[in-house]
């Protein structure tokens, strides 16, 4: 009886185990793997930066693969999912015409609350092509306050080429170059930044290095 | 019938505290077996503290023993050398201080763990971690700082049995030397470090 009901139990769990590593394989299935250039360069100027302690923002949804490859390169890593909490309810205002907006006063009443030269890189990816239009200009002001003298952010935007049905991915960083995305189907593009756009957005910092890749993703490294 | 051999009359240890034989324990393969580790990740295992999902704590918890927190607590939670839990159920307001760390519920508050943090899938984070080990599974909230502590490589060569049974949980290790790791989701993966001391 006892091992009847103990093979029972082993049986179902291996069928929930089984399903589970499906579920799992059909995710890594979905990923695609893309070369990025300016995460490479990124990646060499923040080597060349010495043995100090480095400070590293990811702006993009939690990930277990950029926390790893980060801290193994003794870089403290902060994260803070932006665009999710940009959907949260609580930082929405009524506009006059009723509908409801992303209000920039209470939304960086609770976020992006670190101090001035704080970070010495800030993974940026393509949140501004996803984010709320209020909330962009001051976001992209507060990066460059929170960014150190020579610190860099890596952005991407989508071309036109790129399609208007893009979905926002989580960059998974697998290589100094080489990151692996995976969509979120629950963001939908908001804009498309042309050169000038994004020449006028970042227009404070000091210099901005463009990649443009393969797949119409335009790659911006800024320097502070 | 048979003759007596000489050391069949010796006493089985000289010191009854050093066994003639080492214990399994010690000498076991670096990968124990799985159905071994399973019973000693049940959070309600007669050793571990149990603090259930109703009760509320406010104020300074700090214990002894490796611990379940399934509840509420708003203060501060202080457990140095022993392992903490928290359940799905939890909801916790406060600073950290554990050896290892499993969060499966809320917790806003920094953590410092000398040992390994387990974020999984359903735990929500806002805080800073410092700690050795950090395993992130996919679909873990977290928003904070994560700051990788040098492993005291004395202290590990001390404790060469933890060391090796961690490796038979099924959470795959880190390459890198900072002993960072994520893992994907799988079915029955709980509590799965409070192991023996």
């Amino acid at each position: 009886m006892g091992s009847s009901s103990h093979n029972f139990k082993r049986w179902f769990r291996g069928a929930g185990d089984s399903q589970a590593k499906e579920v799992e394989s059909a995710k890594h299935a979905s990923r695609t793997s893309r070369r990025c250039i300016g995460l490479g360069e990124l990646m060499r100027d923040l080597s060349s930066m010495g043995e100090k302690k480095l400070c590293v923002l990811d702006l993009g949804p939690t990930s277990p693969a950029n926390i790893a490859f980060l801290t193994d390169l003794g870089i403290r890593v902060y994260t803070e999912d932006i665009l999710h909490e940009a959907q949260d309810p609580n930082y929405q205002a009524k506009q006059e015409d009723g509908a409801l907006q992303a209000d920039p006063v209470k939304f960086f009443a609770e976020n992006m609350d670190y101090p001035a030269e704080q970070f010495d890189a800030v993974l940026f990816w393509d949140v501004a092509d996803y984010l709320p239009e209020p909330l962009v200009k001051p976001l992209v002001e507060r990066l460059q306050i929170m960014l150190k003298p020579k610190g860099n952010l890596l952005a991407f935007f989508h071309t036109k080429d790129a399609g208007q049905e893009s979905l926002y991915s989580r960059q998974h960083i697998v290589q100094n170059d080489t990151l692996e995305l995976e969509p979120l189907p629950d963001f939908r593009l908001q804009r498309i930044f042309n050169n000038r756009h994004i020449e006028n957005l970042f227009k404070d910092f000091a210099s901005r290095k463009f990649f443009l890749g393969r797949d119409n993703i335009r790659e911006v490294l800024m320097v502070r | 019938m048979w003759k007596a051999r000489p050391e069949d009359n010796k006493p089985m240890s000289a010191n009854p505290a050093q066994p003639a034989t080492q214990p399994a324990a010690v000498t076991a393969p670096s990968i124990p077996a799985p159905h071994k580790e399973t019973s000693k990740s049940d959070p309600y295992r007669a050793d571990v503290g149990h603090i259930g999902k109703s009760v509320q704590i406010r104020g300074e918890l700090s214990g002894s023993e490796d611990l379940y927190l399934d509840g509420e607590v708003d203060g501060n939670i202080d457990l140095r050398d022993h392992s903490l839990i928290i359940g799905p159920n939890g909801k916790i307001k406060a600073g950290i201080s554990a050896r290892d760390l499993v969060v499966h519920g809320k917790v806003e508050g920094n953590i410092i763990a000398t040992g390994k943090v387990e974020l999984r899938k359903s735990c929500t984070l806002l805080g800073d971690v410092k700690t050795g080990r950090i395993v992130i599974e996919d679909g873990a909230f977290f928003k904070g700082a994560i700051d990788i502590q040098e492993k005291d490589t004395k202290q590990e060569a001390r404790k060469p049995v933890a060391a090796s049974t961690s490796l038979g949980t099924g959470v795959s290790s880190g390459t890198g030397t900072t002993g960072v790791s994520s893992y994907s989701a799988s079915a029955g993966a709980q509590g799965s470090f409070l192991e023996s001391k």
